[in-house]
Protein backbone atom coordinates (compact mmCIF):
# COMPACT_ATOMS: atom_id res chain seq x y z
CA UNK A 1 0.00 0.00 0.00
CA UNK A 2 1.31 3.68 -0.48
CA UNK A 3 1.63 5.91 2.22
CA UNK A 4 -1.60 7.63 0.95
CA UNK A 5 -3.44 4.54 0.81
CA UNK A 6 -2.49 4.27 4.25
CA UNK A 7 -3.52 7.15 5.76
CA UNK A 8 -7.01 6.85 4.19
CA UNK A 9 -7.08 3.43 5.59
CA UNK A 10 -6.53 5.28 9.22
CA UNK A 11 -8.60 8.33 8.36
CA UNK A 12 -11.56 5.57 7.91
CA UNK A 13 -10.74 3.56 10.83
CA UNK A 14 -10.85 6.75 13.06
CA UNK A 15 -14.16 8.56 11.78
CA UNK A 16 -15.55 5.49 13.08
CA UNK A 17 -15.61 7.22 16.22
CA UNK A 18 -16.87 11.01 15.73
CA UNK A 19 -16.68 13.08 18.22
CA UNK A 20 -16.23 10.36 20.83
CA UNK A 21 -12.82 11.62 22.01
CA UNK A 22 -12.85 8.42 24.90
CA UNK A 23 -13.34 6.01 22.27
CA UNK A 24 -11.23 7.30 20.12
CA UNK A 25 -8.36 7.46 22.83
CA UNK A 26 -9.14 3.78 23.88
CA UNK A 27 -8.58 2.77 20.16
CA UNK A 28 -5.31 4.47 20.42
CA UNK A 29 -4.41 3.19 23.86
CA UNK A 30 -4.98 -0.48 22.40
CA UNK A 31 -2.95 0.07 18.87
CA UNK A 32 -0.28 0.87 21.86
CA UNK A 33 -0.80 -2.40 23.73
CA UNK A 34 -1.36 -4.70 21.02
CA UNK A 35 1.69 -4.45 18.85
CA UNK A 36 5.05 -5.76 19.45
CA UNK A 37 6.63 -2.93 18.13
CA UNK A 38 10.45 -3.45 18.64
CA UNK A 39 12.62 -6.12 19.50
CA UNK A 40 13.59 -6.08 22.80
CA UNK A 41 17.20 -5.86 22.05
CA UNK A 42 16.93 -2.85 20.14
CA UNK A 43 15.75 -0.60 23.16
CA UNK A 44 19.55 0.90 23.44
CA UNK A 45 20.60 4.24 24.41
CA UNK A 46 21.09 4.89 21.15
CA UNK A 47 17.88 4.33 19.53
CA UNK A 48 16.74 6.35 22.34
CA UNK A 49 15.14 9.54 20.98
CA UNK A 50 14.53 11.72 24.13
CA UNK A 51 11.35 13.39 25.04
CA UNK A 52 11.05 15.81 27.77
CA UNK A 53 8.97 12.99 29.57
CA UNK A 54 7.95 10.27 27.43
CA UNK A 55 10.72 8.67 25.05
CA UNK A 56 10.98 6.92 21.82
CA UNK A 57 12.70 3.77 20.51
CA UNK A 58 13.25 3.59 16.78
CA UNK A 59 14.73 1.18 14.65
CA UNK A 60 15.69 1.79 10.89
CA UNK A 61 16.29 -1.64 8.63
CA UNK A 62 16.29 -1.48 4.74
CA UNK A 63 14.51 -4.28 2.83
CA UNK A 64 14.70 -3.98 -0.73
CA UNK A 65 14.78 -0.95 -1.35
CA UNK A 66 12.22 0.17 1.08
CA UNK A 67 12.62 1.23 5.06
CA UNK A 68 11.30 -0.83 7.64
CA UNK A 69 10.61 0.85 11.23
CA UNK A 70 10.04 -0.27 14.48
CA UNK A 71 9.94 1.28 17.26
CA UNK A 72 8.51 1.56 21.34
CA UNK A 73 7.50 4.37 23.43
CA UNK A 74 7.27 3.78 27.83
CA UNK A 75 3.95 6.10 27.49
CA UNK A 76 1.06 3.97 26.10
CA UNK A 77 -0.62 7.09 24.59
CA UNK A 78 2.68 7.80 22.71
CA UNK A 79 3.07 4.38 21.79
CA UNK A 80 0.00 4.65 20.11
CA UNK A 81 0.92 7.27 17.96
CA UNK A 82 4.18 5.65 17.58
CA UNK A 83 2.50 2.51 16.21
CA UNK A 84 0.30 4.93 13.47
CA UNK A 85 3.30 6.69 12.61
CA UNK A 86 5.22 3.28 11.94
CA UNK A 87 1.78 2.05 9.90
CA UNK A 88 2.09 4.57 7.75
CA UNK A 89 5.95 5.00 7.18
CA UNK A 90 7.26 0.93 7.28
CA UNK A 91 8.15 -0.47 4.53
CA UNK A 92 7.55 2.30 2.01
CA UNK A 93 10.49 4.04 -0.22
CA UNK A 94 12.87 6.40 0.86
CA UNK A 95 11.14 9.44 -1.95
CA UNK A 96 7.76 8.32 -0.23
CA UNK A 97 8.23 8.83 3.51
CA UNK A 98 10.40 12.19 2.57
CA UNK A 99 7.49 13.61 1.13
CA UNK A 100 5.13 12.54 3.55
CA UNK A 101 3.85 15.13 5.44
CA UNK A 102 1.48 13.30 8.14
CA UNK A 103 -1.44 15.19 7.66
CA UNK A 104 -3.40 12.27 8.19
CA UNK A 105 -3.00 13.08 12.36
CA UNK A 106 -4.72 16.27 11.64
CA UNK A 107 -8.13 14.55 10.02
CA UNK A 108 -8.14 12.28 12.83
CA UNK A 109 -7.82 14.91 15.62
CA UNK A 110 -4.68 14.05 16.95
CA UNK A 111 -2.81 16.56 15.66
CA UNK A 112 -1.74 18.29 19.32
CA UNK A 113 0.19 15.32 20.15
CA UNK A 114 3.11 16.55 17.73
CA UNK A 115 3.05 20.03 18.99
CA UNK A 116 6.40 21.01 19.19
CA UNK A 117 6.46 21.20 22.89
CA UNK A 118 8.88 18.33 22.48
CA UNK A 119 7.31 16.38 25.39
CA UNK A 120 6.68 13.13 23.98
CA UNK A 121 9.23 13.00 21.18
CA UNK A 122 6.99 12.23 18.41
CA UNK A 123 8.00 15.10 16.24
CA UNK A 124 11.60 14.22 16.65
CA UNK A 125 10.93 10.85 15.92
CA UNK A 126 9.26 11.87 12.21
CA UNK A 127 12.20 14.04 12.00
CA UNK A 128 15.28 10.67 12.57
CA UNK A 129 12.41 8.73 10.41
CA UNK A 130 13.03 11.44 7.87
CA UNK A 131 16.86 11.41 8.17
CA UNK A 132 16.82 7.80 8.06
CA UNK A 133 15.49 8.11 4.87
CA UNK A 134 18.00 10.79 3.02
CA UNK A 135 20.67 9.01 4.90
CA UNK A 136 19.26 5.92 2.37
CA UNK A 137 19.38 8.16 -0.69
CA UNK A 138 22.69 9.77 -0.47
CA UNK A 139 24.08 5.85 0.27
CA UNK A 140 22.30 4.43 -3.37
CA UNK B 1 -14.00 39.57 48.93
CA UNK B 2 -12.58 37.99 51.29
CA UNK B 3 -12.41 33.88 51.38
CA UNK B 4 -13.81 33.43 54.53
CA UNK B 5 -14.64 30.22 56.25
CA UNK B 6 -17.81 31.61 56.52
CA UNK B 7 -18.43 31.92 53.01
CA UNK B 8 -20.40 29.02 51.46
CA UNK B 9 -18.34 26.58 48.22
CA UNK B 10 -20.66 28.47 45.58
CA UNK B 11 -19.78 31.92 46.97
CA UNK B 12 -16.49 31.70 47.11
CA UNK B 13 -16.29 29.93 43.24
CA UNK B 14 -18.71 32.82 41.99
CA UNK B 15 -16.36 35.43 43.75
CA UNK B 16 -13.10 34.00 42.41
CA UNK B 17 -14.34 33.84 38.91
CA UNK B 18 -14.91 37.32 39.08
CA UNK B 19 -11.40 38.11 39.83
CA UNK B 20 -9.37 35.19 37.75
CA UNK B 21 -11.51 35.76 33.96
CA UNK B 22 -9.10 32.79 32.58
CA UNK B 23 -10.44 30.69 34.81
CA UNK B 24 -14.01 30.71 33.27
CA UNK B 25 -13.68 29.05 30.15
CA UNK B 26 -14.26 25.77 29.02
CA UNK B 27 -11.24 23.18 28.04
CA UNK B 28 -12.22 20.53 25.84
CA UNK B 29 -15.30 21.25 26.68
CA UNK B 30 -15.65 20.89 30.31
CA UNK B 31 -14.84 23.89 32.60
CA UNK B 32 -11.29 24.67 33.19
CA UNK B 33 -9.72 22.76 36.67
CA UNK B 34 -6.07 24.44 37.06
CA UNK B 35 -4.48 22.45 39.00
CA UNK B 36 -1.02 23.10 37.97
CA UNK B 37 -0.31 26.09 40.63
CA UNK B 38 3.43 25.35 41.36
CA UNK B 39 4.27 25.90 37.63
CA UNK B 40 2.40 29.32 37.86
CA UNK B 41 -0.57 30.23 39.23
CA UNK B 42 -3.23 32.56 37.74
CA UNK B 43 -3.60 36.31 37.47
CA UNK B 44 -6.01 38.35 39.62
CA UNK B 45 -7.68 41.35 37.29
CA UNK B 46 -6.28 43.77 39.30
CA UNK B 47 -2.65 42.31 38.63
CA UNK B 48 -3.38 42.74 35.08
CA UNK B 49 -4.57 45.76 35.32
CA UNK B 50 -1.79 47.54 37.32
CA UNK B 51 0.33 46.22 34.56
CA UNK B 52 -1.73 47.35 32.23
CA UNK B 53 -2.33 50.84 33.54
CA UNK B 54 1.49 51.63 34.21
CA UNK B 55 1.80 51.55 30.66
CA UNK B 56 -1.26 53.75 29.40
CA UNK B 57 -0.26 56.38 31.98
CA UNK B 58 2.99 56.17 33.68
CA UNK B 59 5.56 54.51 31.22
CA UNK B 60 8.93 55.89 31.14
CA UNK B 61 12.40 55.01 32.26
CA UNK B 62 13.11 55.52 36.11
CA UNK B 63 15.70 56.75 38.19
CA UNK B 64 17.01 58.65 35.65
CA UNK B 65 14.50 61.58 34.16
CA UNK B 66 13.52 64.95 35.55
CA UNK B 67 10.30 64.87 33.78
CA UNK B 68 6.82 64.35 35.43
CA UNK B 69 6.37 61.00 34.28
CA UNK B 70 9.58 59.55 34.74
CA UNK B 71 9.16 60.66 38.06
CA UNK B 72 5.67 58.94 39.01
CA UNK B 73 7.29 55.94 37.34
CA UNK B 74 10.04 56.20 39.81
CA UNK B 75 7.74 56.81 42.68
CA UNK B 76 5.69 53.71 41.75
CA UNK B 77 8.78 51.85 41.43
CA UNK B 78 9.81 52.02 44.54
CA UNK B 79 6.59 52.22 46.50
CA UNK B 80 6.41 48.46 44.63
CA UNK B 81 9.27 47.99 46.30
CA UNK B 82 8.50 48.96 50.02
CA UNK B 83 4.81 46.95 49.56
CA UNK B 84 7.26 43.94 48.97
CA UNK B 85 9.58 44.74 51.49
CA UNK B 86 6.89 45.09 53.89
CA UNK B 87 4.64 42.43 53.25
CA UNK B 88 8.26 39.79 53.98
CA UNK B 89 8.89 41.97 56.86
CA UNK B 90 12.05 43.37 55.33
CA UNK B 91 12.65 46.43 57.56
CA UNK B 92 15.15 48.01 55.53
CA UNK B 93 14.20 47.80 51.62
CA UNK B 94 17.03 48.59 49.95
CA UNK B 95 18.31 44.58 51.18
CA UNK B 96 14.94 43.95 48.69
CA UNK B 97 16.46 43.63 44.78
CA UNK B 98 13.99 43.02 41.87
CA UNK B 99 15.07 40.37 39.72
CA UNK B 100 14.11 37.95 36.74
CA UNK B 101 12.97 35.42 39.41
CA UNK B 102 14.13 33.11 41.26
CA UNK B 103 16.17 31.76 38.38
CA UNK B 104 18.02 34.42 38.12
CA UNK B 105 18.31 35.42 41.89
CA UNK B 106 20.31 32.47 42.49
CA UNK B 107 22.77 32.64 39.49
CA UNK B 108 23.25 36.48 40.78
CA UNK B 109 24.34 34.98 43.91
CA UNK B 110 26.17 32.05 42.46
CA UNK B 111 28.29 34.09 40.24
CA UNK B 112 28.95 36.84 42.52
CA UNK B 113 29.87 34.45 45.21
CA UNK B 114 32.16 33.01 42.78
CA UNK B 115 33.90 36.33 42.49
CA UNK B 116 35.78 36.37 45.64
CA UNK B 117 34.40 34.60 48.37
CA UNK B 118 34.43 30.68 46.94
CA UNK B 119 37.52 29.14 46.27
CA UNK B 120 38.82 26.42 44.64
CA UNK B 121 37.77 23.19 46.35
CA UNK B 122 35.34 24.53 48.43
CA UNK B 123 31.89 22.44 48.75
CA UNK B 124 28.36 23.49 48.75
CA UNK B 125 25.64 22.14 50.92
CA UNK B 126 22.13 21.18 49.20
CA UNK B 127 19.19 19.27 49.78
CA UNK B 128 18.02 16.25 47.81
CA UNK B 129 14.80 17.93 47.13
CA UNK B 130 16.49 20.60 45.14
CA UNK B 131 14.62 22.53 42.14
CA UNK B 132 17.63 21.97 38.73
CA UNK B 133 17.59 26.20 39.18
CA UNK B 134 19.27 25.21 43.04
CA UNK B 135 21.87 22.89 41.31
CA UNK B 136 23.14 23.88 38.04
CA UNK B 137 24.59 27.59 38.80
CA UNK B 138 26.66 25.66 41.70
CA UNK B 139 27.46 22.80 39.63
CA UNK B 140 28.79 24.90 37.05
CA UNK B 141 31.13 26.89 39.63
CA UNK B 142 32.07 23.06 41.08
CA UNK B 143 33.01 22.16 37.92
CA UNK B 144 35.38 25.17 37.11
CA UNK B 145 36.71 25.24 40.59
CA UNK B 146 37.61 21.92 41.82
CA UNK B 147 34.35 22.26 43.94
CA UNK B 148 31.94 19.49 45.82
CA UNK B 149 28.26 19.91 46.11
CA UNK B 150 27.33 17.74 48.56
CA UNK B 151 23.93 16.30 48.96
CA UNK B 152 21.54 16.25 52.87
CA UNK B 153 19.54 12.52 51.58
CA UNK B 154 15.81 11.48 52.15
CA UNK B 155 14.48 9.46 54.96
CA UNK B 156 12.47 6.98 54.31
CA UNK B 157 8.95 8.56 54.51
CA UNK B 158 10.64 11.13 52.07
CA UNK B 159 11.66 14.18 54.61
CA UNK B 160 15.20 15.42 54.47
CA UNK B 161 17.83 13.36 57.18
CA UNK B 162 18.20 16.08 59.12
CA UNK B 163 20.90 14.03 61.12
CA UNK B 164 22.99 13.67 58.57
CA UNK B 165 23.40 17.07 57.95
CA UNK B 166 26.47 17.19 60.48
CA UNK B 167 28.12 14.53 58.61
CA UNK B 168 28.29 16.30 55.61
CA UNK B 169 29.59 19.41 56.98
CA UNK B 170 33.51 20.11 56.69
CA UNK B 171 36.31 22.83 56.76
CA UNK B 172 35.37 23.54 53.14
CA UNK B 173 32.12 24.28 53.28
CA UNK B 174 31.00 27.37 51.86
CA UNK B 175 27.09 27.87 52.26
CA UNK B 176 23.83 25.98 52.72
CA UNK B 177 21.48 26.71 49.47
CA UNK B 178 18.47 25.40 50.45
CA UNK B 179 14.68 25.20 49.22
CA UNK B 180 12.28 25.88 51.93
CA UNK B 181 9.23 23.51 50.23
CA UNK B 182 9.84 20.51 48.03
CA UNK B 183 8.58 22.17 44.71
CA UNK B 184 7.89 18.55 43.46
CA UNK B 185 6.54 16.95 47.09
CA UNK B 186 5.14 19.86 48.86
CA UNK B 187 7.31 18.75 51.86
CA UNK B 188 8.42 21.61 54.05
CA UNK B 189 12.09 21.95 54.84
CA UNK B 190 12.74 22.68 58.70
CA UNK B 191 14.90 25.94 58.22
CA UNK B 192 15.19 25.60 61.81
CA UNK B 193 17.57 23.02 61.91
CA UNK B 194 19.46 24.01 59.11
CA UNK B 195 20.12 27.27 60.75
CA UNK B 196 21.43 25.73 63.94
CA UNK B 197 23.81 24.18 62.28
CA UNK B 198 24.32 26.87 59.91
CA UNK B 199 25.13 29.26 62.71
CA UNK B 200 27.17 26.88 64.74
CA UNK B 201 29.64 26.37 61.49
CA UNK B 202 29.76 29.96 60.60
CA UNK B 203 27.87 29.09 57.48
CA UNK B 204 26.20 31.44 54.85
CA UNK B 205 22.73 30.22 53.91
CA UNK B 206 20.38 30.49 51.07
CA UNK B 207 16.56 30.18 51.12
CA UNK B 208 14.89 29.11 47.67
CA UNK B 209 11.28 30.57 48.17
CA UNK B 210 9.76 29.57 45.15
CA UNK B 211 7.59 27.19 46.03
CA UNK B 212 7.36 28.56 49.91
CA UNK B 213 6.21 32.22 49.43
CA UNK B 214 2.72 31.65 47.60
CA UNK B 215 1.39 29.23 50.60
CA UNK B 216 2.38 31.11 53.76
CA UNK B 217 3.48 33.50 55.44
CA UNK B 218 7.30 34.57 55.91
CA UNK B 219 8.71 37.18 58.07
CA UNK B 220 12.74 37.22 56.27
CA UNK B 221 13.89 39.55 58.63
CA UNK B 222 13.34 37.05 61.47
CA UNK B 223 14.17 33.91 59.58
CA UNK B 224 17.67 35.42 59.23
CA UNK B 225 19.42 33.62 56.63
CA UNK B 226 21.96 35.53 53.90
CA UNK B 227 19.79 35.24 51.01
CA UNK B 228 16.20 34.52 50.06
CA UNK B 229 15.03 34.37 46.60
CA UNK B 230 11.23 34.10 45.42
CA UNK B 231 9.30 34.78 42.23
CA UNK B 232 6.38 36.79 41.77
CA UNK B 233 4.48 34.52 38.95
CA UNK B 234 3.85 31.57 41.37
CA UNK B 235 2.03 34.57 43.53
CA UNK B 236 -0.75 35.78 41.62
CA UNK B 237 2.40 38.22 40.39
CA UNK B 238 3.25 38.54 36.20
CA UNK B 239 5.95 36.19 34.95
CA UNK B 240 9.68 37.85 34.26
CA UNK B 241 10.24 39.15 37.85
CA UNK B 242 11.32 38.09 41.32
CA UNK B 243 13.40 39.21 44.38
CA UNK B 244 16.71 38.86 45.65
CA UNK B 245 16.79 39.54 49.56
CA UNK B 246 20.54 40.35 50.81
CA UNK B 247 21.31 40.52 54.74
CA UNK B 248 22.90 43.55 55.77
CA UNK B 249 26.85 41.95 55.18
CA UNK B 250 26.06 40.76 51.78
CA UNK B 251 24.46 44.00 50.69
CA UNK B 252 28.04 45.35 51.08
CA UNK B 253 30.19 42.41 50.27
CA UNK B 254 28.08 40.66 47.57
CA UNK B 255 30.36 40.86 44.83
CA UNK B 256 28.39 42.12 41.28
CA UNK B 257 27.59 39.50 38.49
CA UNK B 258 26.32 42.57 36.27
CA UNK B 259 26.96 45.76 35.88
CA UNK B 260 25.41 48.79 33.44
CA UNK B 261 22.97 51.83 33.63
CA UNK B 262 21.84 52.58 36.76
CA UNK B 263 23.99 51.51 39.32
CA UNK B 264 26.63 54.57 39.57
CA UNK B 265 28.02 57.91 41.09
CA UNK B 266 30.70 58.32 38.76
CA UNK B 267 32.27 56.02 35.65
CA UNK B 268 35.42 56.93 33.98
CA UNK B 269 37.08 54.66 31.68
CA UNK B 270 39.25 53.62 34.93
CA UNK B 271 37.25 53.44 37.42
CA UNK B 272 34.02 52.97 38.54
CA UNK B 273 32.18 54.46 41.80
CA UNK B 274 28.55 52.76 42.40
CA UNK B 275 25.99 54.13 44.31
CA UNK B 276 24.96 51.98 47.18
CA UNK B 277 22.03 49.32 48.09
CA UNK B 278 19.37 47.85 45.97
CA UNK B 279 19.95 49.47 42.97
CA UNK B 280 23.73 48.42 42.83
CA UNK B 281 22.52 45.14 41.84
CA UNK B 282 19.71 46.30 39.50
CA UNK B 283 21.76 47.18 35.91
CA UNK B 284 19.82 48.40 33.15
CA UNK B 285 15.96 49.18 32.58
CA UNK B 286 14.38 46.78 35.22
CA UNK B 287 11.06 45.25 34.55
CA UNK B 288 8.98 48.27 36.26
CA UNK B 289 5.59 46.74 34.88
CA UNK B 290 6.35 43.24 36.38
CA UNK B 291 7.73 44.90 39.76
CA UNK B 292 4.27 46.85 39.78
CA UNK B 293 2.30 43.66 38.86
CA UNK B 294 4.18 42.11 41.91
CA UNK B 295 3.30 44.70 44.58
CA UNK B 296 -0.67 44.51 43.44
CA UNK B 297 -0.49 40.38 43.83
CA UNK B 298 0.97 41.04 47.19
CA UNK B 299 -1.82 43.65 48.01
CA UNK B 300 -4.31 40.59 46.60
CA UNK B 301 -2.21 38.36 49.12
CA UNK B 302 -2.78 40.92 52.20
CA UNK B 303 -6.25 41.31 51.24
CA UNK B 304 -7.09 38.15 51.49
CA UNK B 305 -4.65 37.26 54.00
CA UNK B 306 -1.43 34.51 53.81
CA UNK B 307 -3.23 32.58 57.08
CA UNK B 308 -6.95 32.66 55.45
CA UNK B 309 -5.06 31.25 52.05
CA UNK B 310 -2.87 28.69 53.78
CA UNK B 311 -5.85 27.36 55.53
CA UNK B 312 -8.18 26.92 52.51
CA UNK B 313 -4.82 25.10 50.66
CA UNK B 314 -4.59 23.09 53.97
CA UNK B 315 -8.11 21.69 53.64
CA UNK B 316 -8.01 21.06 50.13
CA UNK B 317 -4.35 19.25 50.51
CA UNK B 318 -5.80 17.19 53.31
CA UNK B 319 -8.99 16.21 51.20
CA UNK B 320 -7.27 15.30 47.94
CA UNK B 321 -4.47 12.93 50.17
CA UNK B 322 -7.67 11.39 51.55
CA UNK B 323 -9.33 10.79 48.36
CA UNK B 324 -5.94 9.72 46.41
CA UNK B 325 -5.39 7.48 49.43
CA UNK B 326 -9.05 5.64 48.78
CA UNK B 327 -7.92 4.66 45.15
CA UNK B 328 -5.87 1.29 45.18
CA UNK B 329 -3.43 1.92 41.87
CA UNK B 330 -2.09 5.66 43.68
CA UNK B 331 0.77 5.89 44.75
CA UNK B 332 1.49 9.16 46.42
CA UNK B 333 4.97 10.77 47.35
CA UNK B 334 5.69 12.59 50.18
CA UNK B 335 1.99 11.94 51.80
CA UNK B 336 2.36 14.64 55.11
CA UNK B 337 -0.21 16.14 57.17
CA UNK B 338 1.61 19.24 57.36
CA UNK B 339 2.76 20.28 53.71
CA UNK B 340 2.23 23.18 51.29
CA UNK B 341 -0.61 22.86 48.20
CA UNK B 342 1.66 20.22 46.23
CA UNK B 343 1.19 16.39 45.85
CA UNK B 344 2.58 14.07 43.79
CA UNK B 345 1.57 10.77 42.61
CA UNK B 346 1.51 8.22 39.91
CA UNK B 347 -1.12 5.32 38.86
CA UNK B 348 0.43 2.39 39.52
CA UNK B 349 1.86 0.48 36.17
CA UNK B 350 1.05 3.78 34.40
CA UNK B 351 3.45 6.66 32.53
CA UNK B 352 2.55 9.81 34.43
CA UNK B 353 2.36 11.43 30.40
CA UNK B 354 -0.54 9.25 29.99
CA UNK B 355 -2.21 10.17 32.82
CA UNK B 356 -1.75 13.98 32.20
CA UNK B 357 -2.62 13.64 28.62
CA UNK B 358 -6.22 12.24 29.72
CA UNK B 359 -7.11 14.82 32.90
CA UNK B 360 -6.09 17.15 30.09
CA UNK B 361 -9.26 15.74 27.65
CA UNK B 362 -11.44 16.55 31.04
CA UNK B 363 -10.34 20.03 31.32
CA UNK B 364 -8.30 19.61 34.48
CA UNK B 365 -4.73 20.97 34.24
CA UNK B 366 -1.87 19.41 36.28
CA UNK B 367 2.08 18.93 35.99
CA UNK B 368 3.59 15.54 34.53
CA UNK B 369 7.30 14.75 34.18
CA UNK B 370 10.16 15.13 36.57
CA UNK B 371 9.24 18.58 37.87
CA UNK B 372 12.84 19.79 37.20
CA UNK B 373 13.82 17.61 39.85
CA UNK B 374 15.49 14.68 38.09
CA UNK B 375 17.90 14.00 41.55
CA UNK B 376 15.03 13.82 43.47
CA UNK B 377 13.35 11.26 40.88
CA UNK B 378 16.39 9.55 40.73
CA UNK B 379 16.19 8.83 44.55
CA UNK B 380 12.94 7.77 44.63
CA UNK B 381 13.78 5.27 41.25
CA UNK B 382 10.99 6.53 39.35
CA UNK B 383 10.72 8.22 35.79
CA UNK B 384 8.31 11.05 37.13
CA UNK B 385 5.07 11.88 38.68
CA UNK B 386 1.61 13.51 38.51
CA UNK B 387 1.79 16.67 40.36
CA UNK B 388 -1.42 18.35 41.29
CA UNK B 389 -1.02 21.94 43.12
CA UNK B 390 -3.42 24.14 44.42
CA UNK B 391 -3.65 28.04 45.06
CA UNK B 392 -6.78 30.47 46.52
CA UNK B 393 -9.29 29.52 44.02
CA UNK B 394 -9.35 25.95 43.71
CA UNK B 395 -12.20 24.52 45.73
CA UNK B 396 -13.14 21.21 47.29
CA UNK B 397 -15.73 20.16 44.53
CA UNK B 398 -12.71 20.49 41.82
CA UNK B 399 -11.11 18.13 43.96
CA UNK B 400 -13.86 16.22 43.64
CA UNK B 401 -14.42 15.98 39.88
CA UNK B 402 -10.31 15.37 39.45
CA UNK B 403 -10.32 12.27 41.90
CA UNK B 404 -13.71 10.88 39.35
CA UNK B 405 -11.82 11.64 36.49
CA UNK B 406 -8.72 10.46 37.34
CA UNK B 407 -11.06 6.81 38.45
CA UNK B 408 -11.70 6.68 35.11
CA UNK B 409 -8.90 7.36 33.23
CA UNK B 410 -7.38 4.34 35.52
CA UNK B 411 -9.81 2.55 33.88
CA UNK B 412 -9.38 3.63 30.55
CA UNK B 413 -5.38 3.14 30.73
CA UNK B 414 -6.16 -0.14 32.77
Amino acid sequence: MSIEEVENEIIEEFEFFGEDWEAKYEHLIDLGKNLPLIDAALKTEERIIQGCQSRVWLNAEQKEGRIVFTADSDAIITKGMVALMVRVLSNQTPEDIIKANMSFVDKIGLKEHLSPTRANGLVSMINQMKKEALAKLAKS
Amino acid sequence: MKVRSRLTEAEKIIDIGLQFPILKQNINGNPLVYFDNGATTQKPLRVIEAISDYYKTSNSNIHRGVHTLSRRATEEFEQARKTIANYFQIKNDQQLIFTAGTTDSINMVAEGLAKNYLQEGDEIILSTYEHHSNILPWQIWAQENKGKLKVIPLLKDQTLDYGAIEGLISSKTKLIAITQVSNTLGLITDLAKIKALAKKHHLPILVDAAQSAPHMAIDVDKLEVDFFVCSAHKMYGPTGVGILYLSPKWLNELPLARTGGGTIKTVTFEKTDYVEGALRFEPGTPNIAGALGFAEAICFIKEFGMEEIAKHEHELVQYAQKLLKEIPEVIMYGENDNKAAVISFNVRGQHPFDVGTLLDKYGIAVRTGHHCTQPLMQCLNIQGTVRISFAVYNTLAEIDFFSEKLKKVIRMLG
